[in-house]
């Protein structure tokens, strides 16, 4: 569905944030992408929305990331942004949430179709009309998922979807992510998080990949881990 | 909340007012926007020293507040610092003008005097007339109805982003002028010399997230125009409402109210 084929980028000239980087994520795959701060996580995202443009070649569902491909590909990504406050712009969650499904020419009717469904599915039937700046960070980031969904996309990508969520909303958002059936891709340091909702996890390092694998086996390696900034994830710290 | 999380908020607050349902709500945008035009305009065309003529256009807002069920206290409220510079356009007028038009007992008026109210009051009404039609009325919609009056895409989708964009700056300026606060504990307002730099990171943050925000929007499909909700059709009620609406701001403009009812008393 992904596949990076050594791609390079740079945000100031020669100073590389990622450097010859290769991968492919299947159909259908979750993948948590883990990393210290700085490590790239969030270009990797960028690069294949197409919102940087860097070296090599980036394909998402067999479609090279152009800016003549971008309409195309655009559409099959969903993506949610660490900050839903940046995402979230319209009056109310369901505003925001027709917005997409209204740029793609989607009927009226359809949309309200769509963002009942997707409403129902989460749980949320109560955000629908209420104020985005009235509701809680939780709540936010959930409607903010729930915008993503309403586009149907093939894959979803996620930075940090956890960050800055108290406990009961961290776990509201995991159950959430883990029922999606769709490709995933997931940014965060919370990998208890990853391990949860991630079968396979690649750590980046510099822009490199440092480790890829089966999320159990990685977030299991306490000395990779360290290397990287990282601590085993709570829930695998007893059986060590 | 500080200062500035209020101000966000009031902002957020006429997204709310415009989301009530009251009959005024029911009407047409395009109905709405019309009558707000035509009313402005015909306030605007009052002569100077034509006060006793302006006077009773006060009748429409006063009847919309009534209809749309809103506080007039908010509206002034929110008006609070346009007003006043709206109102101080016709200041110099007494300054200039000094020439006696009317007498209220033994004290002469002077015609500078006169325009100066006469201003103040247009501007006045002006204000509240565009207050009514954003609290009664959605920016998307508002936004449609323009549309298809083939008001250019470009324009319509600047005027909606500008309306957002604004949200997006207060919200910065909220953020940074907190955290100003809590490292100059008891200091009123911002120190002139922390202007500058306090200027240009805000212009830089509020970039950094209209940027954002510009993203998001593209990655779900944006394409230099809005979709707006078509409008539902332009019905009679509609156009009934707007032509009386017309008709009235005619009879104020050209029928003298207080000629008539002086004529009723003296005989
Ligand atoms: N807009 C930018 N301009 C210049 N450098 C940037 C920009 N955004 C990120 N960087 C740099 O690129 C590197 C990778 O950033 P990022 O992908 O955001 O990391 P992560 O999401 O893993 O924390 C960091 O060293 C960061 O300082
Ligand atoms: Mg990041």
């Amino acid at each position: 569905m992904i596949e990076f084929q050594n791609v390079s980028f740079a945000y100031e000239k020669d100073r590389y944030v990622i450097r010859d980087l290769s991968f492919r994520i299947e159909k259908g795959e979750s993948v948590g992408l883990i990393g210290a701060n700085g490590a790239g996580k969030s270009t990797v995202m960028k690069l294949i929305l197409g919102l940087l443009q860097g070296e090599g070649k980036i394909l998402v569902d067999g479609t090279e990331v152009r800016k003549e491909t971008l309409g195309v590909i655009r559409r099959k990504l969903g993506f949610v942004l660490q900050n839903s406050d940046n995402q979230m712009f319209m009056p109310t969650v369901y505003e925001d949430m027709i917005f997409a499904p209204l740029n793609y020419m989607m009927s009226h009717e359809e949309a309200d179709r769509r963002v009942d469904e997707v409403l129902a599915r989460l749980h949320l039937e109560d955000l629908k009309y209420r104020y985005n700046h009235k509701i809680s960070g939780g709540e936010k980031r959930m409607a903010a998922i729930a915008t993503i969904l309403a586009m149907e996309p093939d894959a979803i990508l996620m930075d940090e979807p956890t960050s800055a969520l108290d406990p009961y909303n961290r776990r509201i958002v995991i159950n959430t992510i883990r029922e999606l059936s769709q490709t995933k891709l997931i940014t965060s340091h919370d990998l208890d998080m990853i391990l949860d909702t991630c079968g396979r996890v690649i750590l980046l390092s510099g822009g490199r990949i440092a480790a890829d694998g089966p999320a159990e086996k990685i977030l299991k390696d306490r000395a990779l881990l360290e290397a990287n900034r990282m601590e085993l994830p709570l829930s695998l710290m007893g059986r060590m | 909340m500080n200062k500035m999380q209020k101000a966000l908020h009031e902002l957020s607050e006429m997204d709310e007012l415009a989301a009530r349902s009251t009959p005024l709500h029911a009407l047409h945008p395009a109905a709405k926007l019309i009558t707000t035009i035509a009313y402005i305009l015909v306030t605007l065309s009052f002569n100077k020293y034509d006060l006793s003529g302006l006077v009773p256009m006060v009748l429409w807002p006063v009847l919309l507040f009534q209809i749309s069920d809103t506080d007039v206290r908010s509206c002034f409220y929110k008006l609070r610092i346009v007003l006043p510079l709206v109102m101080a356009v016709g200041l110099f007028n007494p300054f200039f003008d000094r020439e006696i038009i009317l007498r209220v007992g033994s004290v002469g008026v002077s015609g500078g005097v006169v325009s100066m109210i006469t201003l103040m009051l247009k501007g006045l009404f002006c204000l509240m007339a565009s207050f009514l039609l954003m609290a009664t009325t959605k920016i998307d919609n508002l936004c449609a109805a323009l549309r298809s009056m083939h008001f250019p895409s470009m324009l319509t989708s600047l005027l909606l982003l500008t309306y957002r964009y604004v949200g997006v700056m207060t919200e910065e300026l909220a953020v940074m002028t907190e955290a100003y606060h809590l490292r100059a504990p008891g200091q009123k307002g911002i120190h002139i010399s922390a202007w500058g730099s306090f200027l240009g990171q805000l212009l830089l943050r509020s970039m950094d997230r209209a940027q954002e925000l510009y993203s998001s929007m593209r990655l779900r499909g944006y394409h230099q125009h809005f979709h707006f909700a078509a409008n539902r059709p332009f019905n009679g009620r509609d156009a009934l409402y707007a032509a009386c609406c017309i008709l009235f701001f005619l009879l104020l403009r050209f029928i003298s109210i207080s000629q008539l009812l002086g004529g009723l008393f003296v005989r």
